[in-house]
């Protein structure tokens, strides 16, 4: 019975260290074909792709938390006394965390499992093979504009998801919590520094990079079938979302 | 030139072929023949160097492919076209893309070259004027010609066609045999065509090669196979 348990534990483990190992080689293999000149028009057209779509699901997801946070703080900071603190709280948060953390989790649901599905198809209708018979490595075709188109969108809609929990903050707490506009946006200025926008945007772009790569590298292992396209979707949004936690740990013990 | 020597393939402890040896000149078309799993994919599939074998030298030319990294392999396969099962045409592209796609990749030829070659192409397959078509546009025999002029845009002196008169009526197959036979001539390329179809093979082939549960039991001309007296071989040519 015991033998029989740890021969689960351990091949769960070796099985997530050769996912780890074969991560690892593709993204060395990414980084490598970055020498060449990248193909910007892909870029671009990705990140219209990528970015443009995931707009309305990050203002959503931020508008909201912006709102229910403030709602949660206004009140008990009102009652000691402290409502001069709220602006700078909720920026504070929402640019130091709540901002990059929640677009990166929307993003590897929304841009994540997009890459995947996207890939898997054409490996399951054999296109990933038709590229390299053409001499094309599907790497640099499809990892690299995938990889740079993430790193810029993420931060990008980070800043929009910033802009907009915020202002989702601020209309909880001057229109229901009755603290005055002037309070609220000196308190930004007040306790509010440029890092924490900054380091938010360094999370963020680590986080698109963990995105695309994930997503490019389950869409290249899919399993055959259109069995295969929903297994190696799901792995991406939740491989992808466990590394961003992990990454926001580490990160966070880094930049602040 | 193609050379495989003494090339064995498994995939865990499945063997797919074992100890496979075969030259193929310039200029010739080979056919592969074999049941659904016989290993005649997997031997096409280590040919392009899609994959590595287990055991053995593939030669293309002078190069020794067995265990070329895919960087090296980029160079190779600048000689090579293929024609797929499912043609598998890039589905975000239109026809003239597809076709465009190897040469706007490695050449540097102007824009109104490559489309002039496109056409061309695209005319010498039966297909003009379909350029500005989506693949899910075309029918599977339309769709395997666009993955002929594909495979031919480029000057290839190699063309690999897997399975390509599968899943297609017996006109069209007719349709895409001619295709190759043509393609071979006008352009002297060496052919290797993976199939399952006794009569396509006998009808474009210089000499066939059977695979039977991954060994290589058979390879002669057209003539001096269907006299070969073997069980396996002689089931193969019975449904003809």
């Amino acid at each position: 019975m015991l033998t029989h348990f740890l021969e689960i534990i351990g091949g769960f483990i070796i099985r997530r260290c050769e996912d780890f190992g074969k991560i690892a080689l593709v993204y060395i293999e990414t980084i490598k074909q970055l020498r060449h000149k990248p193909r910007f028009r892909h870029v671009i057209a990705q990140m219209a792709h990528l970015g443009a779509d995931s707009l309305l699901i990050v203002t959503s997801t931020l508008l909201f938390t912006g709102i229910v946070f403030t709602l949660q703080t206004a009140h008990e900071f009102i009652r000691f006394g402290a409502e001069s603190t709220v602006g700078g709280v909720v920026s504070i948060a929402i640019g130091r965390e709540l901002g990059p953390v929640l677009v990166g989790v929307v993003c590897a649901g929304r841009v994540g499992a997009a890459i995947t599905a996207e890939i898997s198809t054409m490996k399951v209708t054999e296109q990933i093979d038709a590229l390299k018979v053409m001499a094309v490595s599907p790497v640099d075709y499809l990892i690299v504009p995938r990889m740079l188109a993430c790193m810029i969108v993420v931060p990008i809609l980070t800043i929009f998801g910033d802009v907009i929990g915020v202002v989702g903050g601020y209309l909880v707490a001057v229109h229901y919590s009755g603290i005055s506009e002037y309070v609220f946006m000196q308190s930004i200025q007040t306790f509010a520094v440029t890092l924490d926008l900054t380091g938010g945007l360094i999370k963020a772009s680590f986080f698109g990079n963990v995105i695309a790569v994930l997503g490019c590298y389950y869409g290249l292992h899919c399993p055959d079938g259109a069995e295969g396209v929903g297994i190696a979707t799901t792995k991406t949004v939740v491989s992808s979302i466990i590394v961003i936690f992990i990454l926001n740990a580490v990160l966070t013990f880094i930049i602040w | 030139m193609i050379k495989i020597e003494n090339v064995s393939k498994f995939f865990g402890e499945k063997r797919a072929l074992n100890n496979i040896s075969l030259t193929i000149p310039d200029g010739e078309t080979l056919a592969i023949i074999g049941g659904s799993g016989s290993g005649k994919s997997t031997l096409l599939r280590l040919m392009i160097g899609l994959i590595k074998p287990t055991s053995g030298k593939i030669f293309i030319d002078d190069d020794d492919i067995s265990n070329f990294t895919e960087e090296q392999m980029t160079k190779v396969r600048l000689k090579m076209g293929m024609v797929f099962q499912y043609s598998a045409l890039f589905d975000s592209m239109t026809v003239g893309e597809n076709v465009a796609f190897g040469l706007v990749e490695h050449s540097n030829l102007p824009r109104e070259e490559i489309n002039r070659i496109v056409k061309e192409k695209l005319a010498q397959v039966g297909l003009p004027d379909v350029e500005n078509l989506m693949p899910n546009e075309l029918s599977g025999g339309m769709k395997k010609r666009v993955s002929l002029a594909r495979a031919i845009a480029f000057g290839p002196k190699i063309i690999f066609y897997d399975e390509p008169s599968s899943g297609l009526d017996p006109v069209t197959t007719n349709r895409i045999d001619e295709l190759i036979i043509s393609t071979q001539k006008a352009l002297n390329v060496t052919s290797i065509v993976v199939t399952h179809d006794m009569v396509s093979a006998c009808r474009i082939a210089n000499r066939i090669a059977m695979v039977y549960n991954g060994d290589l039991i058979a390879v002669d001309t057209v003539e001096n196979f269907k006299k070969i007296d073997d069980k396996r071989v002689k089931e193969f040519f019975r449904v003809i």
